[in-house]
């Protein structure tokens, strides 16, 4: 049904001895998400679908009512009195540490004791005999608070300028020198919001207690490993007690890479107490309220450039709503940074991030994790000195790209080696007629009186690797049984993305096995300890990694023990679809595995891998953060009504550069999924926080996500074909994950277009986002009236 | 509880029943093909509770449990005129009780007896329509239902609307609606056919036409089977809630944890079902959900049907009601800018008393309504388009699908020679209450309907309204907005080639 559009097979880049077999694999045929079919019947198990241990107990935070307050007093006998309640828990019940910061800043109590710092922040637990019964009676606590000063947006939090964790400075040269040398300069500010994950499945951990004090836990987590510590560091007890596993996710997005540590560290609390399992699941409304979110910044930039157009120097300082605590908001705006020159060099450059401490919930990992931040801003101030110039924003961009051998180092002293934005951008351009439809819809909008519609073509380049090097280290554990099947774990967890698909393709291709024979488990730190987050687009590289490591030195021993066995030499054992062929003769892969088995040989492994050539100094601001970038563009159409400001897609061509793909029908729904998240964060996603510091768009009601309808009316992805990762990737294939979700730039900028219209493309829009349709007739009155005022 | 399978006792139950004298005391309906009683009934219990609590059927799942993301939809079967209609609901705001009568199908019904997968699955499957998978069973229900509905494949535009009350994260849809289409390739299985006539004749058993009645120590639980019953019981319990569809009623349980005492539920009485024209009005029951209202309504005036289309969604519109729009009285209602714009009347009804009343008066102040106790909305009459009539209805809001209205501005104007001779023009949104934009409207009666008379108009909106802010829209956009629709209608109304639609039948613009 689907167009292929890509060439179907992304043969191993190392030469191996079955590279060149004219059969057809079991891998060669199309493949599905591997629970596909158990997502459509309604069979695939999330946490709340599983059986519930008998005696169970429901847990259920309370919540604080402050912003910023002391807690004076806190009554919890109508919670502990409430029909069902069997427990409640407050920072003072918890026998270990009283801290769950995930960057060791220990800033973020599991329950606040004296202090709260965002509305919402729990202050206790109750544990009940049902959900309904600890629900109710979280709300029954009569806390006395005395409040304080608490500054809640970038704005308010600037001049006492409190940060949550240590700035960066990313310079080279002398930026303020060079921009007041240039020929031209101009100074902005970008206001770009949140937004908030919407993963369907909410928040949940379910525990169970073992023996010796032990606890095993369910939870929703892109981050086992880190619920592990986190729980046994919260519970006083080791590692070694505390096993986490998860077998899905109802979605995740970053969303679930720290904050589902929260509810796991309670539900093993209540567990360890009254040694019956105990399950925390939240309300969608209370979810929103106390999980963090995207970062929403202030970029405030300044750029001298020539009379070309081309880019002499850059200053841009990336403020941004932490919250109240650090979580991840280091390691995300400091990635803002990485990507604030998206694909654009900066001769002279100074970038800097303002991670300040704010009143709200602390923000968190969001497909990206500051990285679009940091693109709007760079993809700002080429629109504005495309303005400045009168000359198309495409052709500033042209003009301003990494080129191959000079112009070619990034802010950070990483050469930009594999760069491919100026041809893929040139045959997007082409295959979309950006031209001819520019031109058209000019002349098209002269005439029209209140819808003006408007394009933009913009290109995306994403640094892959975890920018904390220490956390591009993935293991597998790999066991083949008697019978030939085999058992496939690795430190990855699956969130929707197909990681588990495209790893069992990896052990599939190398076993030559059909993929059910090969069942990829549950994700289990007892199975694959010290893993890191799936997280940084880098699930499929690492774990992909890793498990072929593991399946090679399975083979190795195969192919000597057969070499032996049967007296032929090793370079006449050869692998074949289900089969393996020994000298002249081939056998079944199971008889293979049956003969080893009977002689002894070890038929399980482990699979470790590290990323190479990475290296970081964040002092110094300088190294090579990355493995390899991915790339693409988008070129989007929309339309907009400028009487009430609503705008909707009418078209939209990507095309992406996933090197060779290791599965393209997961890696197209990655590019489709990706684009309309990051156009929902640009348009229709907006946050919006009262002045008490009560988020009110806590609920789909209130919160806008893309519907079915605000998909692009015409929407054609392709992946960019003849290719592949310049790196030694697992078959040379690229991450998918985060790039795509800033194709949907291109979509705030088509809006810019329209917007422009207005002034006729006199004056730069400076549209922010989210460009809900209040801030796109706000603009068009601005706009209006600066044309008029001129 | 009693559980019978379909072939053996569903019949004789309700045999047994009408024998009995007085309101049945129990629920009765088909879980897929096997017939379920429940007795002992927490009136605020929803379906979604009670499916993955006690029928241990988890492939249901919540996701927002406001009725909003569509992860709970299941399937709710009903005989329409001698058929069976499948309509895509909300579990999670759906109360157990209104499940009377009806065939409840959920994601575990779908397989085929052989076990593979329905066509909607496998097409789902096939087009890769599923990432994490959480949202997947709901729309497998709605594309469900939709099978069933449309016997060729829909339009794109259709299956927006089919969709729009089904979120999903991961897709960005694209491979959603491919799998739609895929669905028509597939081919449907089983059309109207032995099983149908099965679950018809089943479903007929269980329609007795007897009141219901059920108390628990939880709170009681009513659907009277007619008017009159239904005005007696509110007469006896003038404290009830009355409940239509429950899209405003059900958030009151699952988020506000207000117990439900009693509840009286509408959708049982026939009286109230119908739709009833006259040469010059159209009379609508409380009870008739906006799926059954919407093309009639659309035919008669575009704009309005146009309005239901972007009203909730599909599962919203195959439970909610006008009645219970106009009877909750919420500042952002959708239907009733548009009532007051066409100077509807709204009947009421207390034990045999009945009154009437121009809509705009039923509407007093915020949250407070002209409804006594024990008195109900039993029908709402509109007038049909007379000649030189032209009614427009805009919706704005954040998203065009499946959200609630910023402003909604309704109009109806009367043109003779280019010169307003009459104009209703109301607004949602702008004040505590769906209110009347008169001054306004005197700005425009007698004038030339020119941008003069336009400018004026616009003007005279702040001495109508003083809106506030809130997470939807600040006031001063509000006012923007309510001043440039009237922009809108000047436009579509005297300059037909301009293009003033972003989306719908942009052609409903100059029509």
């Amino acid at each position: 049904m689907l167009d292929r559009t890509q060439a179907p097979l992304p043969e191993p880049h190392n030469p191996d001895p079955y590279a060149n077999d004219t059969q057809e694999g079991a891998i060669k045929v199309p493949m599905r998400h591997d629970s596909a079919h158990k997502h459509v019947s309604g069979e695939a198990q999330y946490i709340d679908d599983l059986p519930e241990p008998s005696g169970m107990l429901h847990v259920y935070p309370g919540l604080g009512q402050r912003a910023h307050a002391r807690i004076l007093g806190l009554d919890l006998e109508e919670v502990r009195r409430a029909p069902g309640v069997v427990l409640v828990i407050t920072g003072q019940d918890i026998p270990g540490h009283n801290q769950i910061s995930p960057t060791n800043k220990h800033d973020e109590p599991l329950l606040a004791t004296d202090l709260v710092e965002f509305m919402g922040q729990p202050i206790f637990a109750v544990a009940a005999t049902s959900r309904q019964a600890a629900r109710e009676a979280a709300r029954l606590a009569i806390v006395t608070y005395e409040d304080l000063p608490a500054v809640f947006d970038v704005d308010a939090a600037r001049p006492e300028g409190r940060l949550v964790t240590e700035p960066m400075v990313l310079r080279r040269g002398d930026a303020q020198g060079a921009i007041e040398a240039s020929p031209r300069r101009l100074a902005g500010r970008m206001v770009v919001g949140g937004q908030d994950h919407f993963y369907l499945e909410g928040q949940i951990a379910l525990a169970e207690p073992g023996e010796d004090g032990d606890v095993r836990i369910w939870s929703s987590t892109q981050h086992p490993s880190e619920t592990q510590h986190l729980v046994s560091h919260v519970l006083g007890v080791p590692n070694h007690a505390v096993l986490v596993e998860v077998r899905r996710m109802g979605g995740a997005f970053g969303g679930k890479e720290t904050q589902a540590n929260m509810f796991a560290c309670l539900a093993a609390l209540v567990a360890q107490k009254t040694g019956r399992a105990a399950k925390l699941r939240l309300d969608r409304d209370d979810d929103m309220a106390i999980t963090g979110k995207r970062h929403d910044f202030v970029l405030d930039y300044e750029v001298g450039f020539d009379d070309d157009g081309r880019i002499r120097a850059v200053e841009m300082e990336a403020a941004a709503r932490c919250g109240f605590s650090a979580d991840l908001s280091g390691p995300v705006t400091d990635r803002a940074l990485f990507h604030a020159d998206n694909c654009y060099f900066y001769p002279d450059v100074r970038l800097s991030s303002l991670p300040l401490k704010t009143h709200t919930v602390s923000n968190t990992a969001f497909r990206g994790f500051g990285g679009p931040q940091g693109m709007v801003g760079g993809e700002r101030i080429l629109d504005e000195i495309a303005f400045a110039l009168g000359i198309d924003p495409l052709e500033a961009r042209k003009r301003n790209f990494y080129l191959q051998d000079e112009r070619n180092v990034t802010p950070y002293g990483q050469v930009v080696e594999d760069n491919i934005v100026a041809e893929l951008v040139q045959r997007l351009e082409a295959d979309c007629d950006y031209a001819g439809r520019k031109a058209a819809i000019r002349a098209a909008n002269a005439k029209s009186r209140v819808i003006r519609r408007g394009i933009a073509l913009t290109p995306v380049k994403f640094g892959i690797s975890f920018t904390a090097t220490h956390y591009n280290q993935a293991g597998a554990l790999v066991h083949i049984y008697n019978d030939g099947s085999v058992h496939l774990n690795h430190g990855g967890t699956e969130m929707g993305q197909g990681l588990f698909a495209k790893v069992a393709r990896v052990v599939a291709e190398e076993l030559q096995l059909d993929l059910d024979r090969i069942k990829v488990l549950a994700t289990s730190t007892g199975k694959v300890p010290n893993t890191s987050a799936t997280a940084a687009s880098s699930g499929a590289d690492l774990n992909g990694k890793a498990a072929q490591a593991a399946v090679r030195k399975l083979k190795a021993r195969l192919t000597a023990f057969a070499s032996k066995h049967w007296s032929v030499p090793e370079d006449q054992i050869v692998f074949l679809p289900n089969r393996v062929r020994v000298g002249a003769e081939e056998i079944a892969f199971r008889t293979l595995i049956k003969q080893a088995y009977m002689a002894r040989v070890s038929l399980s492994a482990t699979g470790f891998y590290k990323t190479p050539k990475i290296h970081w100094d964040r002092d110094k601001g300088f190294g090579r953060p990355f493995f390899y970038y991915a790339y693409g563009a988008a070129c989007s159409e929309v339309a907009v009504d400028t009487l009430t400001g609503e705008n909707r897609i009418e078209r939209v061509d990507i095309l992406h550069d996933v090197g060779r793909s290791l599965h393209p029908e997961i890696d197209i729904g990655q590019i489709e999924g990706g684009f309309v998240q990051g156009a929902g964060w640009l348009t229709t996603e907006e946050l919006v926080w009262d002045a008490k510091g009560r988020l009110r768009t806590h609920a789909p009601s209130t919160y806008k996500i893309p519907a079915c309808g605000d998909r692009p009316r015409i929407f054609n992805v392709r992946l960019l074909d003849g290719v592949e990762n310049r790196e030694d990737t697992i078959f040379r294939s690229k991450a998918v994950g985060e790039p795509p979700f800033m194709l949907g730039i291109s979509v705030l900028h088509a809006i810019s277009d329209a917007v422009a219209s207005v002034a006729d493309y006199r004056i730069c829009p400076r549209l922010d986002a989210p460009a809900t349709p209040e801030c796109v007739l706000t603009t068009i009155e601005r706009l209006r009236r600066e044309a008029q005022g001129s | 509880m009693p559980s019978n399978t379909l072939q053996g006792q569903g019949n004789a139950g309700a045999a047994a029943d009408v024998r009995a004298s007085g309101p049945r005391t129990s629920i009765r309906f088909l879980l897929g093909r096997e017939a379920r009683e429940i007795r002992d009934l927490d009136p605020g219990l929803t379906v979604l509770d009670w499916l993955r609590g006690e029928a241990r059927r988890t492939g249901t799942k919540e996701g927002c449990n406001e009725g909003d993301c569509g992860a709970c939809t299941v399937v709710v079967v009903r005989p329409e005129d001698d058929r069976l209609s499948y309509r895509a609901v909300n579990s999670c705001i759906q109360f157990m009780g209104t499940l009377d009568g009806c065939q409840l199908l959920t994601v575990e019904d779908l397989r085929q007896k052989d076990g593979s997968l329905h066509a909607v699955q496998q097409a789902m499957v096939d087009g890769h329509g599923s990432q994490c998978g959480f949202c997947t069973p709901g729309f497998v229900m709605s594309i469900f239902a939709m099978a069933k509905t449309y016997p060729a494949c829909p339009s794109d535009d259709e299956i927006n609307d089919i969709l729009a009350g089904n979120l999903c994260r991961c897709t960005g849809y694209a491979p959603i609606v491919r799998a739609v289409k895929h669905v028509y390739d597939l081919g449907l299985p089983e059309e109207f056919g032995a099983e149908d006539r099965t679950i018809l004749a089943a479903l007929g058993a269980l329609d007795d036409g007897r009141d219901v009645e059920l108390a628990g120590v939880n709170g009681a639980f009513h659907a009277p089977a007619s008017a009159d019953s239904f005005a007696a019981t509110l007469l006896r319990h003038p404290e009830a809630t009355i409940v239509s569809g429950s899209t405003d009623v059900g958030l009151w349980a699952t988020k506000q944890f207000r117990r439900m005492d009693r509840l009286v539920w509408v959708g049982r009485v026939r009286e109230l079902d119908r739709i009833e024209e006259t040469p010059d009005t159209i009379e609508v029951g409380a009870g008739v959900t906006y799926s059954r209202l919407a093309a009639r309504l659309g035919d008669l005036y575009p704009d309005f049907g146009e309005v239901l289309r972007r009203l909730g969604s599909v599962q919203v519109r195959n439970i909610g009601t006008m009645g219970g729009n106009v009877a909750n009285g919420s500042p952002i209602g959708d239907s009733p800018p548009c009532l007051i714009a066409l100077d509807a009347t709204l009947h009421l009804r207390c034990g045999a008393e009945r009154r009437a009343m121009p809509i705009e008066r039923f509407f007093l102040a915020y949250g407070k309504q002209d409804r006594r106790p024990g008195e109900f909305v039993e029908g709402i009459s509109l007038p049909k388009p007379r000649p030189g009539e032209r009614f427009r209805a805009y919706k704005v809001s954040k998203r065009f699908d499946q959200d609630i209205s910023a402003v909604l501005g309704a109009y109806r104007l009367r043109l003779e020679d280019g010169v307003v001779r009459d104009a209703r023009i109301a607004y949602g949104g702008m004040a505590a209450t769906p209110k009347r934009a008169t001054a306004a409207e005197q700005a425009l009666i007698g004038r030339h309907w020119d941008e003069v008379a336009l400018a004026e108009a616009q003007e005279a909106l702040a001495h109508d309204f003083t809106p506030l802010s809130d997470m939807r829209a600040s006031a001063s956009y509000r006012m923007a907005v309510a001043r440039n629709l009237l922009e809108r209608l000047l436009v579509e109304t005297t300059q037909e080639t301009i293009e003033t639609r972003l989306v719908g039948q942009r052609s409903l613009a100059h029509a």
